[in-house]
């Protein structure tokens, strides 16, 4: 298998028409033999004299590779066409697959409306991308960790990060706190410090975590929200779409005492 | 703590989980498993929210013997009994939880970093 997928990635690479790296198994498969069967016979072979080139000792791989590509071209298609189906919900992934290679070549069956939508959407993604309503991507930049001394870290920009959630910083923090189990308060210069010794691969994995959960909207994946606090319960509220959920309260749970000896627990 | 693919508007019963097990205390079901720092590069794990039907002390005998590390069951005023054992043992212990079928992988929480 290992053997096979590497030869694809060969063959994606030298193959002329396909610029873009993804997905570079189904397009290799997808080359249909029927139209131009001259040029992409000349193509495998140059493909394959290259490949033995490179690596001379899998020999079989010929032969695993010839029929690879005839029982895959069927159900390929299929993929193919259920990937642009679900294209009007999601954008992002939608836009590669049909700039690629659009699904109904080397077929002679009818076009069928999402892949159409799929291909205007396309088209208008690349002569005006702000038409499209492309998601812009809210990049957070990562976190800025700082030991002070060896039992504290100190979260530089803890503050910068609050802002671009759009969140108050006191929430964050409680999360923060009690999904690492510790305690830590916010400094003279609103830096976050925290008890114990973390790397900033530990906070972004919770600040992961606390993003899917307080921050982004459900049904529409932005993170354009406000959360608010109604009798005691946290609820979110999206700008873009409009719908609101609540959110569980955040919840320290089990802390055992750890250090001195216990005392009253 | 909150179920985040509920809100998806599909086919999914919104009731099934909640007739399912019936016996958990509402949005209580779920097990926690938390880490704590200790001094050092030592730490400590924790496990919250076993259903009351469990014997925490054979749970914890065997988890003791599976992950060679010591452990006990903490009584809390709050939450009840904690088991909690000694080091990183978070992923051993929900595989564990998970294989022994104690409980289903969606029930258990992993906090922590």
């Amino acid at each position: 298998m290992a053997e096979e997928e590497n030869q694809n990635e060969l063959v994606a690479d030298i193959a002329p028409f396909d610029p873009t790296k993804k997905k570079k198994k189904k397009k290799v498969v997808i080359q249909d033999p029927a139209d131009d069967s001259v040029d992409s016979l000349a193509e495998k072979t140059e493909n394959l004299s290259v490949s033995e080139g490179l690596e001379a000792t899998f020999s079989g791989k010929k032969k695993k590779k010839k029929p690879a590509h005839s029982d895959l071209l069927s159900d390929e298609k299929e993929s193919v066409g259920e990937e642009v189906d679900d294209q009007p919900g999601d954008d992002e992934e939608a836009g590669e697959i049909v700039l690629q290679q659009l699904p109904w070549e080397g077929t002679d069956r009818d076009y069928e409306y999402e892949e159409l939508l799929g291909r205007v959407f396309n088209i208008l993604r690349e002569n005006n991308p702000e038409l499209a309503g492309d998601r812009r991507r809210t990049v957070m930049r990562p976190p800025q960790v700082l030991r002070e001394g060896t039992k504290k870290t100190v979260f530089v920009n803890f503050m910068d990060l609050c802002k671009t959630m759009h969140r108050q910083p006191e929430h964050v923090m409680t999360f923060l706190l009690a999904e690492m189990g510790t305690s830590g308060s916010l400094d003279g210069q609103q830096r976050l410090v925290i008890k114990g010794r973390f790397a900033p691969k530990n906070f972004e994995g919770i600040l992961r975590r606390y993003v899917n959960e307080y921050v982004i909207c459900n049904g529409c994946k932005s993170p354009d929200t406000i959360l608010s606090k109604e009798n005691r319960l946290f609820f979110l509220r999206c700008e873009k779409c409009g719908s609101g959920r609540s959110v569980a309260p955040i919840k320290a749970g089990f802390v055992a005492r750890v250090g001195r000896r216990k005392a009253g627990t | 703590m909150s179920d985040l693919d509920v809100q998806i508007p599909t086919a999914f019963d919104p009731f099934a989980e909640a007739n399912a097990d019936n016996s958990g205390a509402g949005s209580k079901d779920y097990v926690h498993i938390r880490i704590q720092q200790r001094n050092g590069r030592k730490s400590l794990t924790t496990v919250q929210g076993l259903k009351k039907e469990f014997s925490y002390n054979k749970i914890l005998k065997d988890l003791k013997k599976e992950f060679c590390c010591n452990g006990t069951v903490v009584q809390d005023p709050e939450l009840g009994q904690v088991i909690q054992l000694q080091g990183d043992q978070r992923k051993n212990v929900s595989t564990f939880l998970v294989q022994a079928g104690i409980v289903k992988k969606e029930h258990i929480k992993i906090h922590g970093f």
